[in-house]
């Protein structure tokens, strides 16, 4: 179900990667994964990996250096506009999830 | 069943008079799908219609002839049942006319629709109704759905008369008495240690990788178009005219927006006589208030909260329809208000001393807005009020408990004077 690639070490200690989960609107752009593998650092800079990686990821979840208002993401399950938004640190071997702000009720 | 209920199809239309899904956030359309987010901005699915279609269609006649149950408004709906009397039948839930509320809050003209009627005891049946019916067209076999509890009851129920199979997943804190009456349908209840927007997300990863209807998820578009019903029906008990305001309390915002929308197919379609749309007033407890919170601060952003009240059907910290309540109570003149859990539990025991009907908390919240608007003058007297009572206090007992003190006798007259007096 998931294609976890890991990636390099960044620095000479080896470090758990961070996992990205890809929600079903944006895995054409990551060839149908629904998840993938980013060094760690701010949600922001997670996001500037994945646009390296898979091109267009970033327009479609930020408009104008923020979040879109209907994308909700979460570190380790908590809602980072309950810590520091897209600045809130992720931190190796912490998983990240993208999904629409549009369910339930 | 007779041939005046016959589905009469205009030359040119078929089945349905839905045409797509268009996004409310870029305008993108995608067709009837089991999508429900958009694909370029994320923004929400919501269900568009062939304008031309309904208007050929829906008449009062045709509405007046069909079943009494919601798919008498199926020209309105984005699916139906080939046989609309069939299933387990929802909606037609009275309008009642309040007078002893009214004189206790100095208003003259209140009504309550009181959707403890439904068969699950809760509006979900109706959201449900239509949620389950079009997944069957779209051809899943399993429901699902996050709920605060009423919607899990609505969803088991709803799938047994159905054959589906059901997985409801709820709050682990939820009232006993929800769980159980989604339990008693068979369905498969996972309580999640967490909040409801923790369900809710769980909810969310599940869906994009199983084939199976999660209602308020991948069908939620379609869910969503049940509660327009109830903008229908009091119309139509009402004589085919509107109200001047509702009190309608908001969770997620859904069944707010979709009430306000569908007084807005009433008069696009010329079912009612052209007037304003009801002043509309959401409802939410103190305790988990991002809209109100939004609105009483000019925002026009919800910022998320972590509920903590015991109207745990309202407990959405983080509502999906949040910015488009605020924008229906700008357009409308209306507002988002928050009350306090004492107020809460006052609601409920004015409402059913003065009407006859037990309340769940959210219903509380409801009375206890509309307790507020008349105290702050924010009502005008005369004007026609329709209360939204969406569940039952059956099933939120220990939230009414404390109001309640029998007393406990010997079995002599005796006994009985000396404790009551009487």
């Amino acid at each position: 179900m998931s294609t976890l690639t890991p990636t390099a070490p960044r620095q000479e200690t080896p470090s758990m990667p961070v996992t990205v989960r890809i929600p079903s609107p944006l895995r054409p752009l990551t060839g149908g994964a629904s998840s993938v593998a980013c060094g760690a650092g701010t949600v922001r800079e997670v996001i500037d990996q994945l646009e390296a990686a898979h091109p267009g990821f970033q327009e479609r979840i930020m408009k104008d250096g923020a979040l879109r208002r209907f994308v909700n993401v979460f570190v380790a399950g908590q809602d980072v506009r309950f810590a520091e938004g897209i600045d809130t640190v992720v931190a190796d071997g912490q998983e990240v999830t993208i999904l629409p702000a549009v369910a339930g009720g | 069943m007779t041939a005046a209920t016959t589905t009469q199809t205009p030359a040119g239309t078929s089945g349905c008079t839905a045409a797509g899904l268009r996004c409310k956030e870029c305008g993108d359309t995608v067709p009837l799908t089991a999508a429900y987010a958009c694909e370029l901005c994320f923004g929400p699915l919501e269900v568009v219609y062939d304008d031309q279609a309904v208007a050929a269609r829906a008449t009062r006649e045709r509405i007046a002839a069909g079943p009494p149950n919601l798919w008498r408004y199926r020209d309105l709906l984005p699916c139906a049942p080939e046989d609309p009397w069939s299933g387990l039948p929802t909606g037609l839930t009275p309008l009642i006319r309040a007078p002893r509320l009214g004189e206790r809050l100095g208003l003259r003209d209140v009504w309550v629709k009181n959707e403890t009627a439904n068969p699950t005891h809760s509006f979900k049946d109706r959201v449900v109704s239509v949620a389950l019916q079009k997944a069957r067209e779209l051809g899943f076999e399993v429901a699902a759905c996050a709920s605060t509890g009423n919607l899990a009851g609505a969803v088991a129920a709803h799938a047994a008369a159905a054959g589906m199979k059901a997985f409801v997943f709820v709050p682990a804190d939820l009232e006993p008495g929800k769980i159980v009456s989604a339990g008693i349908y068979g369905a498969t209840i996972i309580a999640v240690d967490g909040t409801y927007d923790d369900v809710n997300r769980l909810c969310m990863e599940l869906a994009a990788d199983r084939p199976w209807a999660f209602v308020n998820v991948n069908v939620r578009p379609y869910y969503s178009e049940g509660s327009k019903t109830l903008a229908y029906e009091v119309a139509e008990q009402l004589g085919w005219t509107l109200p001047d305001r509702c009190v309608v309390p908001v969770a997620s915002g859904s069944l707010y927006t979709k009430i306000h929308r569908g007084f807005g197919d009433l008069l696009g379609t010329g079912l009612v006589d052209a007037g304003p749309v009801p002043v509309m007033n959401g409802a939410q407890a103190a305790g988990c208030s991002p809209v109100a919170g939004a609105w009483s601060a000019g925002r026009d952003f919800v910022a998320p909260v972590r509920p903590d009240t015991i109207a745990k059907s309202l407990a959405i910290g983080n509502p999906a329809d949040g910015v488009f309540a605020l924008d229906v109570a700008r357009a409308t003149g209306g507002a988002i208000d928050a009350v306090s859990e004492q107020e809460i539990v006052d609601g409920i025991a004015l409402l059913a001393e003065t009407t006859g009907i037990f309340t769940e908390t959210a219903g509380g919240v409801s009375t206890a807005v509309l307790a507020k608007l008349a105290r702050e003058g924010r009502i005008d007297p005369d004007e026609r009020v329709v209360l939204y009572i969406t569940g039952d206090g059956l099933k939120t007992l220990d939230a009414a408990a404390p109001l309640v003190r029998p007393h406990v006798i010997e079995p002599t007259v005796d006994a009985f004077v000396a404790a009551v007096g009487a």
